[in-house]
């Protein structure tokens, strides 16, 4: 069965390294807070200015000068800090967070991303998705393996604006792990449970690489 | 040096129609309120506003929106703002969009005598469009400019006389460096205290920046997206 949001956040979950610090995007990435391994200790940094985001107030603690890049109420939890808006992209920029995860409308295998423009639709903007895929090391792409529409978002090269050229590394989707190869095509890594390679297959557009028998994913059901 | 003025008037002197104004803030967080409603009172228009964002329809930037008094936004994300989208698809506000970090970035180097500097985002993208690249150790960065505001408005939470400011928590964001912009910054505070009052140590934006200061009336402090989660 293909994974839901939750699923994908929890297979992402399993590539967290003890003392990393990570920018989770809006969306599924936001979820990924949730299932940290046990005896892993990472730090949330969201660009807006703040590293050791804690989970949502309770109510009646909000905190308007206290928000996360997507503008919700947030905590901070003890060791947290605060800054400025040019030190938190130098933090970006400079390679100093360890892991980006972010959702996209369209990945090519060559690693372009598109997620901030749709031509015809009012252009919202691209905060700061531009800054960190440019940068990010290690970047995993949280999101749907194909659109509304059933069309694939793992494609050969991107058909809507570009956010960043040749930075995705992996893809995460409801029905894969995927490796962004550096000489171009998705590798692909792990199925989700009961879904087969020709599922995967079908679904991707872009040049899908499968050597030998491809594992299923084991995601933990429990996370702390 | 004191830099107090009596009020939001008096801080708001000399903003004229067609200037460019840097305002602090992130969403509603950190913004400037008592100038934004003096921006209104005063009907200047023709403004080219640089800030993260543009508000909501009936908070922040979209005060300004209401009336039309902006004539360009240059902001890295303007979502949830309906007003807003309806100028823009009509063509009555022009809007430049610019990768977040690179916003953040120009700002401080316009207050730092930086002309311009490569950033590698954006390469690749529609952002590049126009733009000097140029190749350094194999990867490839964009040339960006800083800018030339009339005006930088900023909010902190605490500031002396002497205009050193405090911010507190996620409201701190693009206020230091649109602080260091500005010509002539004007500086809001919900607390003004007296030189000393502020522990040297701890001061955010140095008070040489800020050419003027006062305590704001009053503070709405709007949520945009309250968010909780569920006692256990």
């Amino acid at each position: 069965m293909a994974l839901d949001k939750k699923g994908i956040a929890k297979r992402i979950a399993q590539e967290l390294r003890d003392g990393w610090y990570v920018n989770l995007g809006i969306g599924i990435p936001t979820l990924i807070a949730n299932y940290i391994p046990q005896g892993i200790e990472v730090e949330f940094q969201s660009e807006n200015g703040i590293l050791g985001m804690g989970p949502f107030p309770y109510e009646g603690n909000e905190d308007a000068d206290l928000i996360n890049a997507g503008k919700q109420t947030i905590t901070a939890l003890p060791g947290a800090v605060y800054f400025d808006s040019a030190l938190s992209f130098a933090m970006i920029r400079g390679q100093h967070v360890q892991l980006t995860v972010l959702g996209a409308m369209e990945v090519s295998e060559n690693g372009d991303i598109a997620n901030w423009k749709i031509p015809g639709r009012m252009v919202k903007g691209m905060g700061g998705a531009m800054d960190l895929v440019a940068s990010a090391e290690n970047i995993i792409v949280a999101m749907m393996h194909t659109n509304k529409k059933g069309e694939s978002k793992l494609l050969p090269s991107c058909s809507l604006p570009l956010t960043g050229v040749n930075c995705i590394k992996k893809v995460v989707t409801n029905l894969a792990v995927l490796d962004v190869l550096p000489e171009g095509g998705f590798k692909l890594i792990e199925r989700a449970p009961g879904v087969s390679v020709e599922e995967i297959q079908q679904a991707t557009a872009g040049k899908l690489l499968i050597e030998g028998d491809i594992p299923e994913m084991t995601i933990e059901q429990e996370g702390k | 040096m004191n830099k107090v003025v009596a009020n939001v008037k008096e801080a708001c002197e000399g903003l004229e129609s067609g200037m460019t104004i840097m305002l602090g803030g992130f969403g509603l967080c950190g913004i400037p309120e008592n100038c934004i409603a003096e921006m209104v009172n005063l009907g200047i228009n023709d403004l080219t506003c640089i800030s993260n964002n543009a508000g909501v329809d009936d908070f922040g930037l979209g005060f300004l929106l209401q009336g039309r008094q902006i004539k360009k936004m240059i902001s890295s994300y303007v979502g949830e703002n309906d007003e807003f989208e309806r100028q823009m698809l009509s063509g009555e506000l022009d809007v430049e969009l610019i990768p977040q970090g690179t916003l953040a970035e120009r700002c401080r180097a316009t207050g730092a005598g930086i002309p311009a500097f490569y950033t590698p985002a954006g390469f690749g993208t529609e952002v590049e469009e126009g733009k000097e690249t140029r190749e350094f150790n194999g990867k490839m960065y964009v040339l960006e400019k800083a800018f030339e505001p009339d005006f930088a408005i900023v909010k902190a939470w605490k500031g002396d006389t002497q205009g050193n400011l405090i911010f507190k928590g996620t409201a701190r964001n693009f206020n230091p460096m649109m602080a260091m912009a500005g010509k002539i910054t004007i500086a809001e505070v919900e607390e003004l205290v007296e030189p000393g009052e502020l522990d040297p140590n701890q001061i955010h934006t140095p008070g040489i920046f800020v050419q003027r200061i006062f305590q704001g009336e009053k503070y709405e402090k709007r949520i945009e997206q309250r968010t909780v989660r569920q006692k256990e």
